[in-house]
């Protein structure tokens, strides 16, 4: 409301903006891609909803006492966390204006993204050479189903992070490049804490039922 | 608030070092945790879930003020109400699932495991 | 037509089978179409159309023109759903006294999905996504939406969804589930064929788009208003947008994810909503109406705004209670989140639940009945302009009304559980939908047809059209809440007792009547080109408006506004015309605007054969399209340089363009 404010009775009113500062581009884009991520997060809403209403379907089925493995689970959630620390060191090193480091960063974070998906698909092989396939019962569905999404997500994200190493070397450290940095880097975190809630109410939850 | 208010990435809070190591430290004792009190169990199991669902909780919101650098600031507070609203409408879709699909199967189905039935 | 059992590595399910040349009326369907479609692609070529075309629309990131070519999809896509619409009532008006008619029951089962598919995902929606992006940027002093390339591949990803349900028509079948595909019927078992595959697919192609769109005009609406314009000095028209995008946002994504889980049933052969294995239908019914219900206000939201818009104009006074519209508007977004399970109090939930659900929909109507009094206190005392979209306005009213007060009596759980799934529903959603929805959108387009073309819309075939829509709607579904009243269920193919097919008759002249109106208004369209020079406006402003976007030339430049206007008060054109403001007439400077790119095309040209070959289940196409759109998009993010500059001569050279045309209008 600046403009409004400096509009006195005594000052005649200007309707158009005759001496119009050039808008900066993307100047919407952050808030843009935050509104994304906020459907994204209706999307595993409606899984976890899904898991919630047909978890306990097991249909004479494996439950998840017989399946999950904690450990397995702790270790992948460290991978994930790792993840998060390491692009946090990007984007402070792209605070800094470090593009090589920049880099560097992104790519310890992809290494961890891809170790957190190695030991998904992992789970996922193991669970389905012995007979835990998704189609065995609803819970399976569910289950395969809310944390393959999330899986698919890290892999989405992966692919972005190379393509920001590709153009980080391109172009280097430029304001178009930094707004995409930060995008990725809210979709990075943002995948991190819908697996908070996948450990907390998939696994852990899993293992109290 | 209008439009031209706004310039440059305004909206993106930076974050620092300092921040960034506070909250990964946080993080893990607060994932640390509720893996514990499940693989460990020194508690009752209607204790330890109200608990591993208030430590998670918490830690989405240790992600959410120091990864997400969430503020009521940023983009003018936009991000803050969509932020809001999406949590409503998350609870409305979530609670409001699990409610009507227990009521209906408490209503219209056999229970599933056929415990209840006398 | 049996899937056939084994899958060919080359064409999938596809096989000669799928092209339904044994049934004669899609056959003459097909030549009727290809006849036109094959005069309308020589004419482009013939008059060398097809360069202007690519160059100025397809590719066109102008919203504007996008919401032009939504227009234009929507128009055609109603003349499909009416053409269902006629079919159905021609079946039900003759499938008596041991007549089958003339529909065989698969081929009606499609008529009636596809009529709802289309007529909501392709008719309504394209056409209301149209009006609000070409009016916001307008009405809140902005040259383009936030994120203009995005905007063009949303309107691609719609197309593409409605192209792919169009080929289901000639290639394969539809859906024969109805317009939400339920399972246990939408499920492998009792849909094996590719049906309710189009219909997945095609909404998934189609959401993605309206999603994309939906954050795109929230982030304009919040990002580019016009300095000065705070929330409460935003045109209605811009509210009721903005909450309706926020809707689209927070539901779309519903959708999507419900269709990816029966995707994944029909699959993979997962278990959410099968019968077995611990799967429950009744998830799918609660899933699909918590985006269900918003959708409606998704719908009719922004044609109440466009009715305040009208009201206000041609009452020629400012809008009665703006600060309780802009309330109501928002109370109506957060409540329709609440109603969902009104859908389904049958399912035998209990009930508490059915009680609590019955409420939050009757409290609902407070806030829309505010708003019909709202407009009544606009036009009480006003000096009304009996214009063609104010007379489609008091139509609404009146129409509205009726499908308002039936809509409180479904909500009571009680006579759901008679008028469940009756006829007496199928005429209470027309109502709404028609009476509210339909009549906006014709209120909308008289009214903003001016500004987008330059002159005004004939006035003798806007009235047939009006009066044939008007007089024909309630012809065709007062017979039907009668029926409904008397038990009878929708989607029925023949009926046995001959004392109603009266009624039906009846409907039946009712959908003749609104036929003349739809084509009533395509002679309207066509006579006002022909009539151009003598509807021509050169003032930009032929109704006396109060809004931003009637401040500038009609058609508005590329860039919308030469200067970005300051605003004070909520009506800021008529606040600006009161005081007697004139744009200034030099010191133009040169405007930055986005550059056309054909990326968003091919894109979406790439999901939507990704589509048909998941449809089809031709493996290899779909993981070649899928890469295809992940390069063209990866690649698209490679070019940094999207924008060009407007030079300030060009800007001066149109605006002295417009000051000579206002010139000689006087």
């Amino acid at each position: 409301m600046t403009s409004e404010t400096v509009t006195t009775q005594a000052a005649p009113l200007r309707f158009y903006d005759v001496e119009e500062h050039e808008h900066p581009e993307g100047g919407s884009t952050m808030l843009g891609f935050w509104i994304y991520l906020m459907s994204d997060c209706l999307i595993f809403a409606i899984l976890f909803a899904c898991f919630a209403v047909l978890g306990g379907n097991y249909a004479a089925g494996p439950s998840p006492r017989d399946l999950f493995d904690l450990p397995q689970v702790a270790l992948s959630t460290a991978m994930l966390l790792f993840s998060s620390i390491t692009f946090g060191f990007a984007m402070l090193s792209m605070q800094a204006g470090r593009r090589g480091a920049t880099q560097g960063w992104l790519v310890v974070t992809a290494l961890f993204g891809l170790a957190f998906l190695g030991m998904e698909l992992r789970e996922f092989a193991h669970l389905i050479s012995i007979g835990a396939t998704p189609q065995r019962s609803a819970f399976l569905s569910a289950f395969f189903t809310l944390v393959g999404t999330h899986g698919l997500h890290v892999t989405f994200g992966l692919v972005w992070i190379a393509t920001m190493i590709a153009q980080v070397g391109r172009h280097g450290l430029i304001p178009a490049n930094q707004r995409r940095l930060m995008c990725l880097s809210l979709f990075w975190h943002f995948l991190d804490i819908i697996w908070i809630g996948v450990f907390t109410f998939v696994y852990l939850m899993g293992m109290l039922r | 608030m209008s439009g031209d208010a706004h310039h440059a990435a305004d909206g993106a809070a930076h974050g620092t070092l300092r921040g960034y190591l506070t909250g990964f430290g946080l993080s893990v004792v607060l994932t640390a945790i509720p893996f514990w009190l499940v693989m460990a169990r020194p508690l009752a199991a209607s204790h330890t879930a109200i608990l591993i669902v208030g430590f998670a909780v918490l830690q989405i919101l240790v992600h959410v003020v120091y990864f997400l650098h969430m503020n009521r600031r940023s983009e003018g507070g936009w991000t803050m109400i969509a932020l809001i609203f999406t949590l409503i409408v998350v609870a409305i879709a979530m609670s409001g699932s699990t409610w009507v699909m227990y009521h209906l199967n408490t209503n219209m189905m056999p229970p599933h495991e056929m415990r209840s039935v006398p | 037509m049996a899937a056939p059992s084994e899958l060919s590595p080359i064409f999938g399910r596809l096989t000669l089978d799928a092209l339904p040349l044994h049934e004669p009326i899609l056959v003459v369907t097909f030549l009727v179409v290809a006849a036109l479609g094959t005069l309308l692609l020589g004419a482009i070529t013939w008059f060398r159309l097809w360069g202007y075309l690519w160059k100025e629309w397809f590719t066109s990131v102008d919203h504007k023109k996008i919401g032009v070519m939504y227009m234009v999809l929507g128009i055609i896509m109603l003349l499909r759903g009416f053409s269902d619409a006629i079919m159905m009532r021609l079946q039900q008006a003759i499938a008596f006294n041991g007549s089958e008619g003339y529909l065989p029951p698969h081929h009606y089962d499609q008529v009636f999905s596809a009529h709802g598919v289309i007529m909501i995902f392709f008719v309504a929606m394209p056409l209301v996504t149209g009006i609000m992006n070409f009016v916001v940027p307008l009405q809140i002093g902005a040259r383009d939406v936030s994120f203009p390339f995005l905007n063009n591949f949303s309107f691609w990803m719609t197309t593409g969804g409605a192209i792919l349900v169009m080929t289901s028509l000639f290639v394969g079948e539809f859906a024969k589930t109805g317009w939400l595909a339920y399972p246990p019927l939408s499920g492998t078992t009792y849909s094996p064929d590719v049906g309710v595959d189009y219909y997945i697919w095609g909404l998934q192609v189609a959401g993605i788009g309206t999603t994309l769109s939906g954050i795109n005009l929230i982030c304009t609406i919040i990002k580019l208003r016009a300095p000065g314009m705070s929330l409460m000095k935003m045109p209605i028209f811009t509210w009721t947008a903005l909450c309706t995008n926020v809707l689209i946002v927070a539901t779309f994504p519903v959708l999507t994810a419900v269709l990816a889980l029966l995707a994944l049933d029909r699959y993979v052969g997962m278990n959410f909503f099968t019968t077995e294995l611990g799967g429950n239908p009744m998830m799918y019914v609660n899933l699909i109406w918590i985006w269900g219900h918003p959708e409606v206000y998704i719908l009719i939201l922004p044609l109440f705004g466009v009715y305040s818009e009208v009201t206000s104009t041609f009452s020629g006074k400012r809008l009665f209670g703006y600060t309780s519209m802009v309330y109501a508007t928002v109370v109506i977004t957060i409540l329709s989140y609440l109603v969902w399970l009104h859908h389904f109090f049958t399912m035998g939930s209990g009930a508490s639940v059915n009680s609590f659900f019955a409420i939050t929909t009757m409290v609902i109507s407070i806030p829309t009945g505010a708003k019909l009094f709202n407009w009544l206190f606009t036009m009480y005392r006003g000096r009304i302009r009996f214009e063609l979209p104010m007379m489609w306005t008091i139509a609404f009213m009146l129409t509205f009304v009726v499908g308002g007060m039936t809509g409180v009596l479904l909500a009571v759980p009680p006579a759901d559980f008679v008028l469940h799934n009756s006829l007496f529903l199928v005429a209470h959603f027309h109502n709404v939908i028609i009476g509210g929805v339909l009549f906006g959108l014709f209120a909308a387009i008289n009214y903003w047809f001016p500004k987008a073309f330059g002159f005004k819309l004939d006035r003798f075939w806007g009235l047939v059209s009006f009066w044939c829509w008007v007089v024909g709607f309630w012809l065709a579904f007062m017979p039907l809440y009668i029926l409904g009243l008397m038990g009878v269920t929708r989607r029925m193919r023949v009926f046995d007792d001959p004392s109603l097919q009266i009624f039906f008759v009846i409907a039946g002249f009712g959908v003749a009547v609104i036929f003349v109106g739809i084509m009533a208004l395509l002679i309207q369209i066509g006579v006002s080109i022909r009539n151009r020079a003598r509807l021509r406006d050169a003032t930009g402003d032929p109704w006396n408006g109060r809004t931003l976007e009637w401040s500038t030339t009609s058609p508005p430049p590329e860039y919308n506004f030469a200067f970005t206007p300051i605003i004070h008060d909520l009506d800021a054109w008529y606040d600006m015309k009161r005081r007697g403001q004139e744009q200034p007439m030099s010191g133009f400077r040169p405007i930055p605007m986005p550059r056309n790119t054909g990326a968003g095309v091919f894109l979406a040209a790439f999901a939507t054969v990704c589509g048909f070959a998941l449809i089809w289940q031709i493996w290899w196409l779909v993981a070649a399209s899928f890469i295809a759109a992940l390069v063209t998009a990866i690649g698209h993010t490679f070019d940094y340089d999207r924008s060009h500059r407007i030079p300030a001569e060009t800007v001066a050279a149109t605006e002295a363009l417009r000051t000579r045309a206002l010139a000689a209008a006087e």
